[in-house]
This record gives C-alpha cells, sequence and structure tokens, in this order.
C-alpha cells in the first residue's frame, strides 16, 4: 500500500485530495463569478504500473475532469497530482513538456479526434516531432512500424483519416500515443462510439500493448462490462467524488455502495432469463446540477436507502470488510455511529473501499423507485 | 430597470467613441504644416502677408493644445467652430445641409430593407423557381456594381432622355418636403433607389441564405407535421430565426451606409453633408470635415445601439447585461 | 426512376477516392477534390477565364498602346476630337473604343485603368487576408484578455464608416494611391478577422486539437498544423469575394476624387469625368463602367463556385446535372421524356443554402 509520501514502487500515478472547481461567471462587461461547478471534489488514487484502473461514471461525474487533471491538460484547484513521484500539478507549461511523453491521451471520438486535413502519417508522426526524437526517413520508419504495431497497413501512410473506419481510426489514435512510449495511457470512453464487435479489436488491441510495454491504463467509460473486462481496479465516481472503489472481482461480486448496485442492475445482460432473475434498481430522480451538489452524502436524494445522517455527513471511503453475509449490518453500526470501524483506503490500491453509512449487504436487495415493466411482463404465464 | 442601466452604458461608451472619432481626426489635420494650410485658404497668389494674417485669423497660430481645447470647449456648447473658407458657422451649415441627407437615409433604408427582405423570403419560399433564378442574377449584379456606376447610368439613360423629352418624372438636385410631396418625391426617387440596390442586393442574399437554412432545420419540419399552415411556419417561426443574422449586419452596415451616401449625393447633387465634406477636402477645410466626422459618429453609435435593442428584441436568448 | 438509371445514378455519387501513384496509395486531397468539382462548373470557370483574360490585358497595357501608337496620358486634339471638341466614337480615327473628354484613347485608359483596379484589388486583399487571418487566429486560440481586446478592435473597424477616414485622410496628406491602399487593406482585414476568429472559437474546441495539446504541441503548432489547415477553405471564399470590393473601393474614392487623380487613368475617376459627357459621348461611360462590372462579376462569381465547390454536398447536385444531360440526351434519342421527372427534382431546401444565387 502507499506510504505517506507516495513513494511506493508500484505506483506510478498517485493522485492526492484532488478538487477541481469551474468558474461560472455572469454579467455583461464586467463579469463575475457567481457560482462554481464542483467537477472534481477531493477524489484521492493511485494506478499501479502496468495494471488499469477503471474510472466509471454517468455523463456529469467528474471522470473526464479528473483524467485531464491527471493528463496534466488542466490545472487543478486544489490538491496534487504525482507523476512517478514528480508533482505535476504545480509545473509551468515548459516544466511540463517533457513529462508528457510519459502520459498520453486516447480518445472518445475517433471521428473528430483526428484533423481531418492531415494525413495520417503526418498525425502519427507528430509526437515524434514535437519532442524532436526522429526525422525525415527514421521518423516514417517508425511511423509504419507502429502502424503495423496496432494493425494498420503501413502503406496507408498517406491516407487521410477519412479514409478509415472508426475502429482503424481509433488505432490511428493508439498509435500516436503509444509513439513516444508513455508509461501512462488516458484512456477517455475509448470504445464508446463503436460498433460492439470492433470494440472487443480494439480492447484486445490494447490488452496485448499493455503485456508487451508494460503500460499503465487510465481507463474511463460508463459501460461496466466493458471496465469488467479490462480493469484491474475499478473505481465508481457519483457528482465529482468517488463512491466505491476496488479490485474488479471483488467490487462485481460483492459490490457495496448503493449507487453501484444499481448502476450494475441496470447493465444489459446477454443472457434473458439472467436479466429476468436479476433485480432491476431503478433510482429516483435525476442526478442533481455539479453547481450546487446536495448536503452530506452527494448520492442521498436519490439512495433507496439514505437515512438522515445521510444528508448531514459526508461519508468516509473506507473499508466495510467485516461486513459478511450476515441478514444486516453489525450492531452499533447505525446512527450513533457514522464513522464506523472500517480502515480509511485509498482507491486504486488492494482493498475495497466504500463511501457509505449504510453499505448495502451481501443477499440485500435494494428498494426501486418503481416496478420496472419488463420483470413484470416476463412472470410465468 | 436593466434597460436603463444597459442605455446608460452604451450612451456613455458611445460618447467616448465620438469623442475619440473626433480627437483622432482634429490631430490628423495636424499632420500637415500650418502654413500650406493657410496658404491654400488664402489663395494662390497671396503673399506672405496675406498669409501669416490668415493664419492669424484662423487661430492657427495658437499652440496646438489651445486650440484644441478651444474645439472641445465648443463641441460641448453645439458650436462647431468657423469654415475656414466662408466664415459660416459650421453647424449652420449642418444644419441647413442635414435635411437631403436625413431624406436619402431614411428612405433609402426603407426601400432596401422592404425590397431586400420581401425578395429573399419569397426567394427562399419558392426556392429554384424563376423567380428565384431571376432575382438571383439581379442580386449578383447588384453586388458588383459601385454605387456611382448606378447612378449614373440612372442619370444617363433614364432621367436624361425623359428630361430631354421634356418628361419631367424626375429631377436632380434637391426638393425638400416643404416644397411638396410631388417634387420631394421627384428628386428623391433615383437617388434612393441608387443607394437602396446595392443595399437591397446584399440583404436579398442574406436573408435568402439565411431562410434557407433556417427551413432546412428539424424543428421547422415539426412545425409543418403538427399541420401549421405553411405561412404560419414561414412567418412566425422560420423568418424571426433568419432574421437575427440580418440585424447584426445591419449594425455593422451602418459604416458603409455613409459611403454610399456621400457617393449618391455626389452623383445626383444633392448638397447634402456628405457632398459638403468632400468639397470640404479639397478645401482642407478642417472645420467642416470636423462636423460630419461628428455627426457621422454619433450617427453610428446610436445606430448600433437601436440595432443591438432590436437585435435583443428578437431573440430571446440575448439579454441586456 | 428505372432500376437503371438509379443504380447509374448510385454509382456516379461513391468517388472514387483513390488512385494509384506509382506503388503507393495516394490520398485524393481537399484541394483536388474542390478543383475537380470546380472544374464541372462552367460558370466558374467561364468567370475564371474572364478573369485571366483581365490580368493579362492589364498587363499587356503598354504593348496595346504602343500598337495602336496612342500613349496612355496623351492627347491627341486633331484626331481624338470633332469639331465641336468632342470625343470621337468607337473605331474612328483608329481609336478602337473611342476617345476620352481631352482626346486620349480610351481603350489603352480603360485597359491602364484596369492595372490599378487588379493591382489594389488583389493586393490589398492578399495583405488583408494575411492580416486577419493572423489576428483572428491569435484572438481565436488564445482567448481571454487579447482574445476581448482584439475582438472589441475588429468589431470597432468593423463598423468605423470608411468615408470618415478616408476624408479626414485624403485632406491631410493629399489623394493618391497609396491612401487608397492603406484605407481598403485596413478595412477589409476586420472582416476576414471576425470570420477567422470566429472558426477558430470553434475549431479549438475539437478533440484533434485537444490531443495535439496533449501530445505537448506548443500553442503556435497548434495554430499552424491544426487549426490553419482548416480555415484555408472559407478563408480562400472570403478572399476571393473581398476582391471585388476592394476593386470598388477604389473606384469610389477615385470618383469622389479621393484616389486617383488625373490624369492617371482609373475606372473611377474615367466615371467621375464622363458624367459631364455621356450626352454626347456615351462610350466614355458605357466602356470603363462595363470594364468594372465585368470583372467585379467575373470575381464574385468565382467566388460563389469556389465556395459551392468546397461544399460536399454539391456532389448530390453534380451527379444530378450529370444525370440529367446524360439523360436528356438519351431519352430525347429514345423519344421518351418521362424519366426526366424524378431527377430534376433533387436536392432539398438545405442543399440548397448559401449557394449561387
Amino acid at each position: 500500500m502507499a506510504t505517506a509520501n507516495g513513494t511506493d514502487d508500484n505506483v506510478l500515478v498517485r493522485v492526492e485530495n484532488v478538487v477541481k472547481h469551474f468558474p461560472v461567471k455572469a454579467g455583461g462587461f464586467f463579469r463575475h463569478t457567481v457560482g462554481q461547478v464542483h467537477a472534481v471534489d477531493d477524489v484521492s488514487l493511485v494506478i499501479e504500473r502496468g495494471k488499469t484502473l477503471g474510472l466509471v461514471g454517468e455523463t456529469g461525474s467528474g471522470k473526464s475532469t479528473l483524467a485531464r487533471c491527471v493528463a496534466g491538460l488542466i490545472p487543478v484547484t486544489a490538491g496534487k497530482v504525482f507523476l512517478n513521484g514528480t508533482n505535476i500539478s504545480e509545473l509551468s507549461r515548459g516544466a511540463m513538456r517533457p513529462l508528457r511523453r510519459e502520459v498520453q491521451m486516447i480518445f472518445q471520438d475517433p471521428y473528430s479526434s483526428l484533423n481531418p486535413r492531415r494525413r495520417v502519417g503526418a498525425i502519427i508522426g507528430d509526437p515524434f516531432a514535437i519532442h524532436k526524437t526522429a526525422t525525415g526517413a527514421e521518423r516514417k520508419r517508425m511511423v509504419q512500424e507502429l502502424m503495423e504495431r496496432v494493425g494498420l497497413n503501413p502503406e496507408h501512410f498517406n491516407r487521410f483519416p477519412a479514409e478509415f473506419s472508426g475502429g482503424q481510426r481509433q488505432r490511428i489514435g493508439v498509435a500516436r500515443a503509444l509513439a513516444l512510449r508513455p508509461k501512462l495511457i488516458i484512456c477517455d470512453e475509448p470504445v464508446s462510439a463503436l460498433d460492439v464487435s470492433i470494440q472487443a479489436q480494439v480492447l484486445n488491441l490494447l490488452a496485448d500493448l499493455q503485456t508487451e510495454y508494460g503500460l499503465s491504463y487510465l481507463f474511463i467509460a460508463h459501460d461496466l462490462e466493458v471496465v469488467r473486462h479490462v480493469s484491474d481496479k475499478v473505481a465508481v465516481m457519483y457528482l465529482g467524488r468517488i463512491g466505491e472503489a476496488a479490485p474488479a472481482d471483488s467490487l462485481y461480486r460483492q459490490p457495496r455502495h448503493p449507487y453501484t448496485v444499481a448502476l450494475l442492475s441496470a447493465a444489459p445482460a446477454a443472457d434473458p432469463d439472467a436479466a429476468a432473475a436479476r433485480q432491476r434498481v431503478i433510482l429516483a430522480g435525476d442526478v442533481p446540477s455539479p453547481i450546487d451538489p446536495p448536503a452530506g452524502c452527494r448520492f442521498h436524494p436519490r439512495c433507496p436507502k439514505a437515512q438522515e445522517i445521510c444528508g448531514r455527513v459526508e461519508p468516509p471511503l473506507v473499508t466495510h470488510d467485516d461486513l459478511g453475509p450476515a441478514a444486516g449490518p453489525p450492531a452499533g453500526w447505525g446512527p450513533a455511529d457514522p464513522a464506523g470501524a472500517g480502515v480509511p483506503g485509498i482507491p486504486g490500491g488492494e482493498t475495497h473501499v466504500t463511501a457509505c453509512h449504510f453499505p448495502v449487504v451481501p443477499g440485500e436487495t435494494l428498494a426501486s423507485a418503481r416496478t420496472p415493466a419488463i420483470a413484470a411482463e416476463r412472470e410465468p404465464a | 430597470m436593466a434597460i436603463v442601466g444597459y442605455l446608460i452604458r452604451r450612451l456613455l461608451t458611445g460618447i467616448i467613441v465620438v469623442w475619440l472619432v473626433a480627437t483622432i481626426t482634429f490631430f490628423l489635420f495636424f499632420a500637415r504644416p500650418v502654413y500650406t494650410v493657410a496658404r491654400q485658404v488664402a489663395g494662390h497668389a497671396a503673399t506672405p502677408q496675406v498669409i501669416q494674417e490668415a493664419i492669424n485669423n484662423l487661430g492657427l497660430n495658437q499652440p496646438i493644445m489651445t486650440q484644441y481645447w478651444h474645439f472641445l470647449n465648443g463641441l460641448v456648447h453645439g458650436n462647431l467652430g468657423y469654415s475656414y473658407y466662408t466664415g459660416e458657422s459650421v453647424d449652420m451649415m449642418l444644419k441647413q445641409d442635414l435635411p437631403p441627407t436625413i431624406s436619402l437615409v431614411i428612405g433609402g433604408m426603407v426601400i432596401w430593407l422592404i425590397v431586400g427582405l420581401s425578395v429573399g423570403i419569397i426567394s427562399a419560399t419558392r426556392a429554384r423557381s424563376v423567380f428565384d433564378r431571376v432575382s438571383s442574377v439581379g442580386v449578383l449584379i447588384g453586388l458588383s456594381m459601385p454605387a456611382f456606376v448606378i447612378g449614373e447610368l440612372l442619370i444617363g439613360y433614364v432621367f436624361q432622355p425623359l428630361y430631354s423629352h421634356n418628361i419631367h418624372i424626375f429631377d436632380t438636385g434637391y426638393a425638400g418636403i416643404t416644397s411638396g410631396i410631388g417634387p420631394f418625391l421627384q428628386h428623391m426617387i433615383l437617388p434612393w433607389i441608387t443607394l437602396a440596390a446595392i443595399q437591397a442586393a446584399v440583404y436579398t442574399r442574406l436573408s435568402r441564405g439565411q431562410l434557407l437554412e433556417v427551413l432546412g432545420e428539424d424543428y421547422i419540419r415539426t412545425a409543418r407535421a403538427k399541420g401549421l399552415s405553411e405561412r404560419t411556419v414561414v412567418f412566425k417561426h422560420a423568418v424571426r430565426a433568419a432574421l437575427t443574422p440580418v440585424l447584426s449586419q445591419l449594425g455593422v452596415d451602418m459604416g458603409q451606409l455613409l459611403g454610399g451616401v456621400v457617393v449618391v449625393e455626389a452623383v445626383f447633387g444633392l448638397g447634402g453633408i456628405g457632398q459638403i465634406s468632400v468639397e470640404a477636402v479639397d478645401q482642407d477645410n478642417l472645420p467642416v470635415i470636423l462636423g460630419f466626422v461628428i455627426l457621422a459618429a454619433i450617427f453610428v453609435v446610436i445606430a448600433n445601439i437601436v440595432v443591438d435593442l432590436l437585435y435583443a428584441a428578437l431573440d430571446p436568448r440575448v439579454r441586456i447585461t | 426512376m428505372s432500376i437503371q438509371s438509379e443504380l447509374e445514378f448510385d454509382a456516379h455519387l461513391t468517388e472514387e477516392a483513390q488512385q494509384q501513384v506509382g506503388g503507393q496509395v495516394q490520398g485524393r486531397t481537399q484541394w483536388q477534390l474542390t478543383w475537380r468539382r470546380l472544374r464541372s462548373d462552367r460558370v466558374s470557370m467561364i468567370a475564371l477565364a474572364v478573369i485571366v483574360i483581365m490580368v493579362l490585358l492589364a498587363i499587356l497595357a503598354p504593348a496595346v498602346a504602343g500598337l495602336t501608337h496612342h500613349s496612355v496620358n496623351m492627347a491627341y486634339p486633331v484626331q481624338g476630337e470633332n469639331e465641336d471638341g468632342n470625343p470621337v466614337g468607337p473605331g474612328v480615327n483608329g481609336f478602337i473604343l473611342g476617345t476620352d473628354s481631352t482626346g486620349r484613347d480610351l481603350l489603352v485608359r480603360v485597359l491602364y485603368g484596369a492595372r490599378i483596379s487588379l493591382f489594389v484589388g488583389i493586393f490589398t486583399t492578399l495583405i488583408a487576408t494575411v492580416l486577419g487571418v493572423s489576428i483572428g487566429l491569435i484572438a481565436g486560440y488564445f482567448g481571454g484578455v487579447i482574445d476581448t481586446l482584439l475582438a472589441r478592435f475588429t468589431d470597432a473597424v468593423l463598423a468605423f464608416p470608411y468615408i470618415v477616414l478616408a476624408l479626414a485622410l485624403a485632406a491631410v496628406y493629399g489623394p493618391s494611391l497609396t491612401i487608397i491602399v492603406v484605407m481598403i487593406t485596413f478595412f477589409s482585414w476586420a472582416g476576414i478577422a471576425r470570420i477567422v476568429r470566429g472558426q477558430t472559437l470553434s475549431i479549438k474546441e475539437k478533440e484533434y486539437v485537444e490531443a495535439a495539446r496533449s501530445l505537448g504541441a506548443g500553442p503556435f503548432r497548434i495554430m499552424f498544423f491544426d487549426i490553419l489547415p482548416n480555415l484555408l477553405a472559407p478563408v480562400l471564399v472570403i478572399a476571393t469575394l473581398y476582391i471585388p470590393n476592394a476593386v470598388v473601393f477604389e473606384a469610389t474614392l477615385s470618383y469622389l476624387g479621393l484616389g486617383v487623380q488625373a490624369p492617371t487613368p482609373s475606372w473611377g475617376n474615367m466615371l467621375s469625368d464622363a458624367q459631364n459627357f455621356y450626352q454626347v459621348a456615351w462610350w466614355y461611360l458605357v466602356f470603363p463602367a462595363a470594364a468594372l462590372l465585368i470583372t467585379t462579376l467575373a470575381f464574385n462569381l468565382l467566388g460563389d463556385g469556389i465556395r459551392d465547390a468546397m461544399d460536399p454536398r454539391t456532389e448530390k447536385l453534380i451527379a444530378a446535372r450529370r444525370l440529367r444531360r446524360r439523360l436528356t440526351r438519351r431519352t430525347i434519342n429514345k423519344g421518351n421524356k418521362e424519366a426526366l421527372g424524378g431527377v430534376v427534382a433533387g436536392g432539398t431546401a438545405a442543399d440548397e443554402s448559401g449557394k449561387r444565387g
């Protein structure tokens, strides 16, 4: 586990209490700030070398913002981001430049992440040009090697992005990200825009590259099934905070946060019988605006298990490993004892941590806001 | 009320703009040596003494800042100085010569807006019809012709032939409304057409293009699907959205408009302030030029404020802040 | 449509986007595609030809002067004027287009006027484009204070009545060609800058710009390699459409006496002089006006043509046009006109927006 200084050898990226707020401005000529968008509110996590951390959340949960903070693309309002021990949140743009070689991004939309007016060879060769690592014939050779590595025909060096399919364009994006042999690749929903059959190909490519080059991935998605397939560790975000984080199989086997449970129940299952057997948890209401997040636990207005304390006190991110398969929470685990006995852990590490006053225990069924019609239809006639 | 605050702010900015314009023009003028100016006024045959006298009379021998101070002082009191050439008070001159310009501007604007917008709207609703094709050709020609060419052609081939056959439908020069509506129109129609022609072309093309784009939007399809009559769809929904860029174009055009006014006045001999100023350039007559410049700046500022208000009224997304 | 013609229609719609160049597969650039579309547009090609001819004539003006043995500023009172002292008409006494008020060869003067107009038009637009693109790019990309300052300055220049400044400058420095060039350039860049800024603002938000930043590219590299190539298309259209503006601008200023002065011929000052003589010498008015009109018309048509050519939606219209022509030929041969019905009505309203006319 991480030490206080974050010098653990296993850890590539350490995010410490990062906060990112965007000011909301109003007024014509003399603009003033009338509010803040709380995109990311006190998030800590680690990404280990050679491992994949999956980051899941709805739109507005702050996952993309957090990714860009880790990439050093936007400055943080508070907190620190350590890359290989260096605090990149305080670096100037010039000092940051050489470090950009260590962190790269793959974007969601294969159609707008490549400049339509440039040839593919030039796009992939950009990193070499920017960091002046290779020129001329040497650069061309390396670009073609990369193209081959990601599964593209190196003869297509001179084509334009418009002449490639969506999956191929993502491969181009991967090649570009891979060019300088970064240590961390941040994948911002890389397969969301692709057909399902193509998704598998791209994901397999990413997995191969990880093994071959020892890459770490920060994999952002809203599709839980995809994340399960690729991640070693998973963290679930809601409205700027981390609700739950655990090693992948632990999370999927035993989700503790009601939000996670609801998400998992909503994911489409391939087997119709399994789907019918599963309990759909439908949450009430909509995601609140990040400008004015709810007090206490941010999820409490929609949570089926919410109690009075949930609206007052923000639950800490702690382990609840002592929760066994018993029918209910252990004695003393009630309103009078909000902090509980859990050990604080850090998302991305080995422990299964949850930020909830009343985590879901195994075997518990959550109340639903309304009964899904599908399950009713499936009642055996 | 927000609007009042907005207006006050815009007026204040406007005053600053006018002041800036006047100051720049004033100091620009002093790039030329005083002697040459005085000599121009006094005439080529003038002896050095006469020129010196001219300098004294016109107050050109005083330090620049003193002259500037006089100028500003006068400005605040509504006194724009005296013409170097004729000695008349500039504000008198401007007042006399304002009516033709105003008639020209207002009449022209009305015509071009009505013609431009209606032709544009009709063309858009009947895209690729005969009307559309003919009007596009007209637009293209209108866009390619400078105002003075149109004016000259009108004079040469419309006015002149009629006149020589003693048909007095049109007339050059100016006759105010006070002389009667008939003569007023007689004198103004050709200038109006000249001023309006090019602007109408621009606005036709602009409104046509905008309307076509709006008509292709999904919400218009929805309105049609709801069963609204085509007329309601076009006039109640589409035109509103299409007009907003036209309006902002209008604001920008105010500056161009003045140029057109000067040209048309020159061609038709209307004797408005534009024409006077061009003559003043020839005479190096600073006060008159300054007078025109200031008036022009005031006009542009006010016109822009009006356009902005209209814009906000038309487009609910824009708030007066 | 019959199945046969439908298939042909589809086949024509699919653009073959590759061509074998040696062993390497080449993609067709945007420019190549634009040129192909432009070539198929008869009107634009005619406009282009007219412009080229005009430019050639302007360059060859001294040669023409030599051919006719009339130099540009030389008055020929004997041959050039009739008994009343009025100009002679076209074809008289070896003056191909007639003479002007002082007996100078009109043809030669019109051609020399073309030199000025074309020079002013193209040169000022060139400089204005470079200025406008730079300022628009910088304002749009950097945003913040820089943007506010530059944008407001641009707006102020745009709204400023040009005539005012022209008057003031002419009053101070005396009218000349230099003033015109400075004035026109000064007022043209603002329109270009405003549009470039708008485009930059929207391009800036695209993911590939963010990707470039995440790679560590500096602002100038991004502006030059990522944003600028996507700007060139609209900029080319605007520039082509600004040239006739500049030409008209110059003509107007010269007409008012604020620009090129006699005896140097400019279409503007020629037309100003011609006002007094149109009763006796229609050619003095008509020929310079025609030259002016033809030039501006040609540039406007070409600009519209380029704009249409850059728009991929034009492909449908071109295909429909081609098909229409072929069907017309074939159905006339067969004596069957019904096939025309479905094809001619091609294109939705959305295709028409912004199209020529």
